[in-house]
């Protein structure tokens, strides 16, 4: 074997590799370009989750468009108040006081209120289920399919599926929004932390229809919208929704909802 | 010397074509080619790399590899220096030619792990071109390749408003379009 050869091909591609290595550290340092102080700042100051809930990709995106002057310094949905106050004393700015919003699940339909048209063996995955006939094992086509896409998508662990629906947990959700691209039954919204109380239903079938397919489910009534005294309720499609900028959460249609549709959060 | 330089010139641009003929570099040409405008950015930051990079393989084969008989380290030893190349190329743009920088964007490191170029310097290597003649191939290689991504983005962006049937729709359409653009390339081949 011959010894030399290897030998002078490690010195060699050490070498290189040396080199090329100091070149770069000095070219580092040559051509560093000086980028804004605050910039830096702003980057620490924001969870570094990358989860993109702002709009920005990243956290360094959002950090960019903040100094820039592009976004408010409240723009990160996740970091809430805390975050908002920190960027806004690094920029120099007063903080206006951000809403905190929480996501929703409009479907409370646990195993047992909801009737079954088959059993599903599969790929446990909501997205999958629109392949399945009837979009899902659930009679009801509208409701929550319960194999957890939003959960995977939650990187704060605050969505779960219980009892076969999914459940928020309130206090851990930071509104960042990735379980509201994720749902493909588009059940999920974001709504304010204030609202008290909401529908947990999305059936757009006719009363009958959703009767029979479920123990909760809106059958569109119209009790709730009749009994609302600031009209906050509509009822469309034979689906109630409440508007949580009229609503001042009286709780009569929580009262008066015969199906139990309506949840107090 | 200047008409063997432009035959040179003429056969890697467009007779063997880097995409088409020799199937290098398809990641960027199928990945960057949605929009003209982006894979003109991508065609130049490749321009830019390919023909600086062959003069420094070029010279280190020459200079480095030869005489302590190494050439069997060419492989790694290029991609080692294209890789540092691309990172200094990239700081002294962001330095001294800022508008280039942003221009070119998120292409120019992309293009590390362009096949291309590593293909380039080792053709030069294979065939004993030298300095100049490399630097030439290098230069022709990449414009062939501008080309034929120009030409396939632009393709993709009148598909747009096309009604393609659904199982064409996506990539299977633009790798059809890429063959006939190959098909179309082959066209050259009497050129020279």
């Amino acid at each position: 074997m011959d010894f030399n050869g290897v030998m002078l091909s490690v010195a060699i591609l050490g070498g290189v590799g040396v080199f090329v290595g100091i070149f770069l550290g000095i070219a580092t340092k040559v051509f560093k370009v000086d980028v804004d102080k605050r910039l830096e700042d702003v980057v620490n100051a924001l969870p570094g989750n990358n989860c993109g809930g702002c709009g920005y990709p990243g956290c360094e995106g959002l950090a960019n468009a903040i100094v820039k002057g592009e976004a408010p310094v409240n723009q990160c949905p996740v970091g809430g108040d805390k975050v908002a106050r920190v960027i806004a004393e690094i920029m120099g700015e007063e903080a206006k006081e951000s809403e905190r919003k929480v996501a929703f699940v409009a479907c409370k339909a646990t195993c047992d209120d909801v009737t079954k048209d088959y059993n599903y063996y599969g790929i446990e995955d909501c997205r999958m289920l629109s392949f399945v006939p009837n979009g899902g094992p659930k009679s009801c086509n509208y409701g929550c399919l319960g194999f957890g896409s939003c959960v995977k998508a939650c990187e704060f662990d605050a969505i779960h599926v219980i009892d076969g629906v999914a459940v928020v947990d309130r206090e851990k959700c930071k509104a960042c929004g990735k379980c509201v691209a994720a749902c493909p039954k588009n059940l999920i919204s974001l709504i304010p932390y204030d609202a008290k109380y909401q529908v947990a239903c999305s059936n757009k079938e006719k009363g009958p229809v959703t009767m029979a397919q479920c123990k909760t489910g809106c059958i569109g009534c119209s009790l709730c919208a009749r009994n609302c005294e600031v009209k906050a309720v509509t009822v469309q499609d034979f689906n109630a929704t409440i508007d949580p900028e009229l609503c001042v959460n009286c709780g009569t249609c929580f009262e008066k909802c015969p199906k139990k549709s309506i949840v107090k959060l | 010397m200047i008409k063997n330089l432009i035959l040179l010139a003429l056969g890697s641009s467009l007779v063997n074509n880097v995409v088409l003929s020799q199937f290098l570099g398809i990641c960027p040409f199928l990945g960057v080619s949605k929009k003209i405008k982006t894979a003109l950015g991508m065609g130049t930051a490749v321009i830019f790399v390919i023909t600086l990079s062959s003069i420094v393989t070029g010279l280190i084969h020459e200079f480095l590899l030869k005489p302590f008989d190494l050439t069997f380290l060419k492989t790694i030893v290029f991609i080692l220096v294209i890789a540092a190349l691309v990172q200094f190329v990239e700081m002294f743009l962001k330095k001294y030619l800022k508008s280039l920088y942003s221009a070119l964007g998120v292409y120019l490191p992309l293009i590390t792990t362009n096949c291309a170029v590593l293909g380039v310097a080792i053709t030069n290597v294979n065939k004993e071109y030298s300095i100049l003649e490399g630097t030439v191939n290098g230069f022709a290689t990449s414009v062939g390749f501008t080309v034929s991504i120009v030409i396939l983005a632009g393709i993709r962006e009148k598909m747009e408003y096309n009604n393609i049937p659904k199982a064409f729709r996506g990539m299977p359409i633009v790798l059809v379009s890429a063959g006939l653009m190959a098909i179309a390339f082959c066209g050259f081949a009497g050129l020279l």
